[in-house]
């Protein structure tokens, strides 16, 4: 199991730090699976289950991290559903599902393209930065 | 007694199921929803009494033993921060209610439910005993938010809610990870059973969750080498919405911090929590003096600020942590209604940005003391809330000999200074430049200075009662720190 998590995490990290969305998301799946083998180790080692033909076994699973897993699976269900809707939302604004650049490093790569062609995105935070009292 | 706690935590849920049913009837909703919170909060006071009177309120969730079940523990720390924490999210409502009709607007159908889930998450938070539950709570927090963050669905809230969103996830992943960690460790979630279970662990063990939880709040709390997702993300969204983000939410990750470093008695990481509130300080506000625009440079502050709670419980004496309570309860207002003040800025103006900003101190005087009391807490100046609460973190400092903190401390409130001095020449000085706000909503505008306004008066009514405060802080902190009486309590 240990194996398991460190497989998981290992993947799911490499995808969480691409640019594109999608492996994003399927990061995210990943690293929830992982968290979730996480819990489900800590109980300890795998035991009989606690129902058979009415008798109580003494050597039963540890039942805790079995509720708190099922509770982290939901939660992480639900919350990979949004990130696509998000990501969907992205690509319909922008036409792709890359990660964009921050306001403010795009701000400051400006201030070395001012003498070239200005984008027409980019002219209103030039504006703003060619400001003669500008501290920034 | 023990149901009212509950009751903070189900009743704003329920209301927000029944909010989100009666979405389309702006009166019902709005009604339904602000007699929710001010219910809340008038629950919270209740609260907050009786555990003044007789001390900690346990409720043991379905009577399960405390081990096994979840239990709602509201201890004097708890009970302060739900007060502050239920009103404030009331008057942002009230904010909220009257913002709907400027173009900036949120679209209060999503917002007046989500705040409500918010509302219930915060409380749970707040009150929880054990662990998985509060991670629970944060991810009720969480998911409102980014819903709230991203709901109108512009190209840059999708952009900056697509870095909150994985930055979070990722934190929340980690918070998993710690849970299954202190869960193999000692063979329990519930807080106060840890607490005992916790000092019988290697030295290294302890450590080493301490360290693993510290990135997973101080992610949250947005503490210094964590932080850069908050400037980015803050400023995107609607004005109500950041005012709840900037007020509450880190503060809750520094809630959160204070209550299990005192417990697990992390004391041996106390110098490392120095180093990292004050380079906190420092940083934030030297964001802030290089940002242009309201929003983004008080999204600044709140980073900075953050160093300052985190510097009170870093000293890990009573004295510090009764700093930080004192700070917390003076920051959630404080905060909240400077971010309530930039949006009315924004409303007024059409914009934020400091260079097409000007003259707002002859042309909307109200906004300019709306602004200016707050900023000037904030900027901790006496007989304002800001200068008690950091007078005790520099006497807790001074008291423990920690110098070089309450130094970096002293320089940061000088430079927070001279960034608010930036933002008032910016506004509100200078030439008049006119108002873009179309003549139909006025009237919602004075609901929203009057929602600010009563914020306002809460951060100098801080100031008013500041003696009893720090008295409640200093048993609040004495409690936090005496361990021993907690497990009892909860156990018992």
């Amino acid at each position: 199991m240990i194996v398991a998590v460190v497989g998981l995490v290992a993947t799911g990290t490499f995808l969480v730090t691409s640019r594109s969305l999608s492996r994003i998301v399927l990061g995210f799946a990943l690293l929830g699976h992982a968290a979730v083998i996480a819990l489900l180790a800590s109980g300890g080692r795998a035991g009989a289950p606690p129902i058979v033909d009415g008798e109580p076994d003494s050597d039963t699973a540890n039942p805790l991290p079995q509720a708190l897993s099922l509770t982290a699976i939901v939660i992480s269900f639900g919350l990979t559903l949004f990130v696509l809707s998000l990501a969907r939302r992205q690509q319909a604004l922008t036409g792709d599902d890359l990660v964009e650049d921050d306001v403010e490093d795009r701000r400051i790569a400006s201030t070395h393209e001012q003498q070239h062609a200005a984008l027409d995105e980019t002219r209103e935070i030039e504006a703003l930065h060619d400001d003669p009292e500008g501290g920034s | 007694m023990s149901a009212v706690v509950a009751l903070c935590v189900a009743l704003p849920l329920f209301a927000s199921a029944v909010v989100l049913g009666v979405r389309r009837l702006a009166v019902l909703r709005d009604v339904l929803t602000l007699a929710t919170m001010a219910a809340v909060t008038g629950l919270a006071v209740a609260v907050l009494v009786e555990v003044e009177r007789n001390g900690t309120v346990v409720l043991r969730v379905g009577d399960w033993a405390p081990d096994l079940g979840i239990v709602l523990v509201a201890d004097l720390f708890a009970a302060l921060i739900l007060v502050v924490a239920s009103a404030t999210i009331l008057v942002v409502e009230l904010f909220a209610i009257g913002q709907r009709r400027t173009p900036s607007g949120a679209d209060p159908s999503v917002v007046s439910p989500m705040l409500l889930v918010l509302a219930g998450g915060v409380s749970l938070a707040i009150l929880t005993g054990d662990l998985f539950t509060l991670f629970v709570a944060f991810e009720l927090i969480l998911v409102s938010s980014y819903v709230l963050l991203t709901h109108q669905g512009h190209a840059g809230q999708v952009r900056s809610g697509m870095t909150y969103v994985v930055i979070n996830l990722f934190a929340s992943t980690l918070f998993l990870f710690g849970v299954a960690i202190v869960y193999a460790a000692t063979g329990t979630v519930n807080m106060a059973v840890l607490a005992q279970r916790f000092p019988e662990l290697p030295a290294a063990t302890q450590v080493g969750i301490g360290l693993w939880f510290l990135v997973v709040f101080g992610t949250k709390a947005a503490v210094f080498p964590l932080f850069s997702w908050l400037p980015d993300s803050y400023p995107t969204a609607p004005t109500t919405i950041t005012a709840v983000f900037a007020g509450l939410l880190t503060k809750i990750g520094v809630y959160v911090l204070i209550r299990f470093f005192t417990l697990m008695d992390l004391d041996e990481l106390g110098p490392l929590l120095l180093v990292i509130a004050g380079l906190t300080m420092i940083v934030g506000v030297a964001g802030a003096l290089a940002q242009d625009d309201v929003k983004r440079i008080l999204s600044f502050h709140v980073v900075s600020q953050i160093g300052y709670m985190i510097m009170g419980l870093g000293l890990f004496t009573v004295a510090g942590v009764a700093g930080s309570v004192l700070f917390l309860v003076h920051q959630i207002p404080v905060k909240t209604v400077m971010f309530l003040a930039g949006g009315l800025i924004e409303d007024d103006q059409g914009t934020s940005a400091l260079k097409k900003v000007g003259g707002l101190a002859t042309s909307k005087p109200v906004i300019a003391v709306l602004f200016a009391l707050p900023a000037l807490s904030l900027a901790g100046l006496p007989p304002f809330s800001g200068f008690v609460a950091k007078l005790a973190l520099v006497e807790a400092g001074v008291a423990s000999g920690a110098y070089v903190i309450v130094a970096v401390s002293l320089i940061g409130s000088l430079l927070t200074l001279l960034s608010m001095t930036k933002i008032w020449l910016g506004a509100f000085w200078g030439e008049v430049t006119p108002s873009a706000v179309p003549a139909s909503s006025r009237r919602s505008i004075t609901i929203m200075q009057s929602a600010a306004g009563i914020a306002v008066a809460g951060t100098l009514a801080v100031a008013v009662v500041a003696g009893p405060l720090w008295d409640v802080s200093e048993r609040a902190a004495a409690e936090l720190l005496d361990r021993a009486q907690y497990v009892a309590e909860v156990l018992g």
